[in-house]
């Protein structure tokens, strides 16, 4: 059942080939025999994946199944969960048990799916390798001595290792393609507002954006379809009525105009990484797509123009932790300012603390001009590049990341190595666009990810390319070693 | 831009963050690190160019001025720290 797609599982499901609990039986076992090597789950709860499975199957057994329900997903520890803790990877919020549910989390209780348990991450999703989380380093399905990038990047190696069939992430500079990118899996960040931030741990407002992460396309639809709509408790929520993802999955690509950014075919890009997506886009010409070279002139400000932004954010929205109302609170404070200070000091690691230290400075009296504006200006520049390829191309495509996955520890005493990861995904974030990871081949055993970008709104063009491209190709159905029972 | 040890000193002050001393230096290496790397942006012509704050230039949607909330706060404070009489307990501010 593990190797099983998501819409695979639904037709068992349906056709009682085997029940829910049977099925989240089978996942808890593989999480309990194989995650100890990859540590991508902070929280499981046994007795509650089994009772929502149960409950599963009889909505079933009654003819009244939603799409999703009795299928086990898996939830990044930044989604609010009623009575169950949610840490964001933090010592700051170990203790902390939320008093309700994300509305990602309504949604998919809604649907019946079962919450099989909640993903290791980089701390407050600060981070491009899942090595900064609290509860310890996520380590990559496809050879555990790698990361699995980050921050969603517990999502992604339980997706590859088949812990889960499927994950959801969120991305605030590319944390969910770059993981999916590096564990071999498929991941869509959809358009800015289109699935609700309420009870997602802020980190950068302006950025922030929930998706899933599955095997595939098809997978990542079915979950969208449960994921994206208005909500009226994020303001920032778009209103705009959702499309039925899986309906345009085949349309053709006959007519498809692709843009090439030059930008990200330059020096940065490694060779290996370079071979693989070029044999990508061959594949998508052979499909009907055209290839059209185009330009994002401000991509290499898209890093510093990221670097103002995300931190002051940041550094706005993780002033609610003050040992005052939850979370972690020090031992026997002296006064108020020791109180705040020292809860700190001791709840947030090294990142964390260096991206609030930035962000303050940031938006400091005398500085604000210099920085913040500076940023939010050159972020329209950014935008504009966009709207201006847009005017030429369907979709613009390259590569996810510069290379496939790097060795543990290899950048996490280098805060500025680290950032340079995200060179190719944080553009897309910083105009608000859907951007989407697809497995396109492999660098000596290490996956590579085809990134996919679209207009706004424009997910389901992108899931229908994913998809078609994964009609053609059989880089999604590659599973690691460790997994299959092959390893050595 | 530079940034000096006393700097940063300040803006953990105002972060509200507690430094150990020893540390100081370790994290004022790297914040210049990273504040070198953003002044990229200051070589760029941004005249005329209006700054944006949100991808999709949404304004804040405003709703009627109903109440729709329950109030929660037994269930909020059940997850405090220290509450006591449905306050939350901190040090002693005012003598």
């Amino acid at each position: 059942m593990h190797d099983k797609s998501v819409a695979q599982l639904i037709a068992g499901l349906r056709a009682r080939q085997f029940s829910s609990v049977e099925l989240n039986r089978c996942f808890l076992e593989r999480i309990k025999r194989l995650d100890p090597a990859l540590n991508s789950f902070i929280t499981v709860d046994e007795s509650a994946v089994l009772a929502a499975a149960e409950a599963a199957d009889q909505r079933i057994a009654a003819g009244a199944a939603a799409p999703l329900t009795g299928i086990p997903v898996a939830h990044k520890d930044i989604f609010c969960t009623q009575g169950m803790r949610t840490s964001c990877g933090s010592r700051m919020l170990d203790n902390f048990v939320p008093p309700y549910d994300a509305t990602l989390i309504s949604n998919f209780r809604r649907e019946g799916a079962v919450l099989l348990g909640k993903t290791n991450m980089d701390e407050f999703a600060m981070g491009s390798s899942s090595e900064s989380s609290f509860y310890g380093p996520v380590c990559n399905p496809w050879d555990t001595r790698l990361v699995p990038g980050g921050s969603s990047g517990g999502s992604a190696a339980a997706v590859a290792a088949m812990l889960a069939p499927a994950a959801t992430g969120t991305d605030t500079g590319g944390s969910i393609r770059q993981p999916a990118a590096f564990c071999g899996i498929t991941g869509i960040k959809p358009t800015y507002g289109r699935v609700s931030r309420r009870g997602m741990v802020a980190f950068a407002s302006s950025l922030d954006q929930a998706g899933p992460m599955a095997h595939s396309a098809e997978d990542c639809a079915l979950l969208l379809n449960c994921m994206a709509g208005f909500d009226p408790l994020d303001s920032t929520s778009s209103e705009l009525p959702v499309e039925d993802y899986c309906a345009g999955l085949d349309h053709t690509l006959a007519g498809l105009r692709i843009g090439l950014p030059r930008e990200y075919f330059g020096a940065g890009l490694e060779a290996g990484t370079a071979g693989c997506i070029s044999a990508a886009l061959k594949e998508l010409e052979a499909l009907g797509a055209t290839l059209v070279e185009v330009s994002l002139p401000h991509s290499h400000l898209t890093i510093p123009a990221y670097y103002v932004i995300a931190p002051a954010e940041a550094s706005t929205n993780l002033s609610r932790f003050d040992g005052v109302r939850y979370g972690h609170r020090c031992k026997d404070p002296v006064d108020l300012h020791d109180l705040y200070t020292r809860t700190r000091e001791e709840g947030f690691g090294p990142e964390v603390k260096r991206r609030i230290l930035v962000g303050t400075y940031a938006l400091s009296a005398g500085y604000y001009d210099a920085y913040y504006k500076k940023a939010q200006q050159v972020r329209r520049l950014i935008k504009q590049d966009f709207s201006a390829c847009f005017e030429q191309v369907d979709i613009i495509a390259g590569p996810t990341t510069p290379g496939p996955a790097f060795a543990l520890g290899a950048k996490s005493d280098d805060p500025v190595a680290m950032y340079l990861e995200d060179v190719y995904t944080l553009a897309v974030n910083l105009a608000g666009l859907p951007g989407m990871s697809v497995p396109a081949g492999f660098v000596d055993g290490r996956p590579v990810g085809l990134q996919l970008i679209g207009r706004h709104f424009g997910e389901a063009r992108l899931l229908n390319i994913a998809h078609r491209f994964q009609q053609a190709t059989d880089w999604h159905l590659r599973r690691p070693p460790m997994a299959t029972g092959e390893a050595s | 831009m530079a940034i000096g040890q006393d700097e940063i000193e300040k803006i953990a002050e105002l972060a509200r963050i507690r430094i150990a001393p020893g540390q100081i230096g370790d994290v004022t290496r790297r914040i210049t690190e990273i504040l070198g790397m953003v002044d990229q942006l200051q070589a760029v012509d941004t005249r005329d160019v209006e700054p944006m704050a949100n991808p999709l230039d949404a304004v804040q949607r405003l709703r009627p001025d109903i109440v729709t909330e329950q109030n929660q706060r037994e269930a909020f404070q059940a997850i405090a720290p220290a509450v006591e009489n449905g306050l939350y307990l901190v040090p002693r501010v005012v003598e």
